[in-house]
């Protein structure tokens, strides 16, 4: 009995983390853009870090790259970006205008290269990253304003005048997803941003993700460590070990052989 | 205030005036970028850009050496965005290599008296032409300032996050170490290359003591720079000693202060 009000609370609870995630946009997603990655390589000198690696994601999904360490995971994150060069191409496709579009990626790092003490506000952050109003020297009443709301999106908004530095992991998370989702970006990549987090920060952040691309025009990669997660909220899964040696629905990438082989 | 009857203390004093805000701005990115090591080797190139001067028999030996230092700078940053190795190594190889090389050249023939000027800076020889070239170092650091200090911030504290928003990661980086390298060479001759790095890094690590935002890291800093140079310059008359490593005596005595100051900041 109490067990099953418990469960129902956090059903309730999650309903309307959904929903507050949904608000992002008056959009659904529509299931008709989709992003092609095909015959992607990386290579330093001659040696290849991934190849051949050929992904196709539509909008509205979630989908988790697994594989054990030095896989490849965060350099293939890196090819999407641009910041490592790479072989093969990248598509936007528009499929109700058949028309390619330029890609907007939202990204969420796995840290930051700052000090704990970095006099680094959140707002400072924030403006550097969607802004050319100089942090330095003015604080502008409508950017703040605009910060603020966004933050809100992520119950952030609290947080804008603090340190960095002085932010909980649960905390710095949700800043920077919110920084990740200014201005609406068509990928959202998650470089296992969960490190530093406890267990129900790690389910709340699983959920605002779920609302966000439920809700949202927006494809979701997540680089992912936790398998229990990735099965109940991944969409489909990517076995990766220099090149995609397995995808599918996550039941049936966790029941395939190359997914013994690997995590035993 | 009688030391302002002297010519030669007013040019320092103005000197001062112009070089310690630009060093307490410039310091602010140096510090938060951890590229204190950085530009401490662009000033101890300064020595190999002058004995390149002196080689192809320039009279001054100014653009050689910003030409120098703008290479070494950009080969610096290549290299670190090459190599595996740890950054702080490859610096260090490179420093040492800079500094030998000039030696090895400007002591042959046992004259380097001749430049140990360049050792410690001279800021009370300083020129009324020369005081122009600073002013422009300080206009031109403004400009980057107002114009990148956003994109910079956002690729000092994450690159590839910088990257997702659309900034030129490595044009940024490119720019900014070509910058540091103007800066250090305009300057080196007043101010030296023992001291210059603890001109540029003392005001903005004692300012990041008592700040909580990226405005009160700046305002802090070229507050606690300009009254370090000031308060220096003043007392190295009265001491009758070098300008330059008293202003960083007085430097040093501003961070510890700061640093015992620091949990009173914390919230």
């Amino acid at each position: 009995m109490f067990a099953d009000s418990e469960k129902k609370k956090k059903k309730k609870e999650r309903k309307a983390l959904r929903e507050r995630a949904g608000h992002l946009s008056e959009r659904a997603a529509c299931g008709l853009h989709c992003i092609k990655m095909t015959d992607i390589g990386v290579y330093a000198g001659k040696t290849p870090i991934i190849e051949h690696v050929n992904l196709h994601i539509h909008c509205g999904k979630l989908t988790a790259v697994i594989g054990r360490n030095g896989a490849g995971k965060s350099t293939l994150i890196k090819a999407i970006l641009g910041e490592r060069a790479h072989t093969g191409t990248i598509e936007f496709r528009d499929m109700k205008e058949n028309k390619m579009k330029k890609l907007r990626i939202g990204y969420v790092p796995q840290h930051l290269n700052i000090k704990k003490d970095a006099p680094v506000s959140v707002y400072d952050l924030f403006a550097s990253c969607i802004s050319n109003v100089p942090v330095f020297l003015l604080r502008k009443k409508a950017l703040y304003d605009k910060i603020t709301s966004r933050l809100a999106l992520f119950e952030a908004e609290g947080l804008i005048d603090k340190k960095l530095g002085d932010l909980s992991g649960g905390e710095l998370q949700r800043v920077l997803l919110s920084i990740a989702c200014t201005p609406v970006p068509n990928l959202l990549l998650l470089d296992e941003p969960i490190s530093g987090v406890d267990q129900k920060g790690m389910e709340l952040f699983y959920e605002t993700i779920h609302g966000l691309k439920e809700k949202y025009d927006l494809s979701v990669i997540l680089v992912s460590h936790d398998l229990a997660l990735v099965k109940e909220y991944a969409d489909s899964v990517i076995l990766l070990d220099k090149t995609v040696l397995c995808e599918g629905t996550p039941q049936a990438v966790m029941e395939s052989s190359q997914f013994h082989e690997i995590f035993g | 205030m009688e030391f302002l009857n002297y010519g030669f203390m007013k040019n320092a004093l103005l000197a001062v005036l112009i070089i310690t805000p630009l060093f307490g701005i410039l310091g602010t990115m140096i510090v938060n970028n951890r590229m204190a090591f950085f530009s401490d080797a662009l000033g101890h190139s300064a020595l190999t850009g002058m004995a390149i001067g002196v080689l192809l028999g320039f009279s001054g030996t100014g653009v050689p050496m910003l030409l120098f230092a703008l290479a070494f700078a950009l080969l610096l940053t290549y290299m670190k965005r090459k190599s595996t190795a740890s950054t702080d190594t490859l610096i260090s190889v490179f420093s040492s290599l800079g500094t030998a090389i000039g030696l090895v050249v400007l002591s042959r023939g046992g004259n380097f008296s001749k430049y140990s000027a360049l050792l410690v800076g001279d800021i009370l020889s300083i020129t009324a032409k020369e005081i122009l070239y600073l002013l422009g170092a300080l206009v031109l650091t403004l400009v980057f300032w107002l114009v990148f200090f956003n994109r910079l911030h956002a690729v000092s504290v994450n690159q590839s996050l910088a990257k997702s928003k659309g900034i030129s990661v490595r044009l940024i980086e490119d720019l900014f170490a070509m910058l540091i390298a103007v800066i250090v060479m305009l300057s080196i001759r007043w101010v030296g290359i023992l001291i210059i790095n603890a001109l540029l890094i003392l005001p903005a690590a004692a300012s990041a003591n008592i700040s909580s935002n990226m405005r009160e890291y700046h305002l802090f800093s070229v507050i606690l720079s300009v009254a370090s140079g000031v308060l220096g310059l003043v007392l190295s008359y009265y001491l009758n000693a070098a300008a330059g490593p008293t202003i960083v005596i007085v430097s040093a005595v501003f961070f510890l202060v700061t640093l015992l100051a620091k949990p009173f900041f914390a919230e």
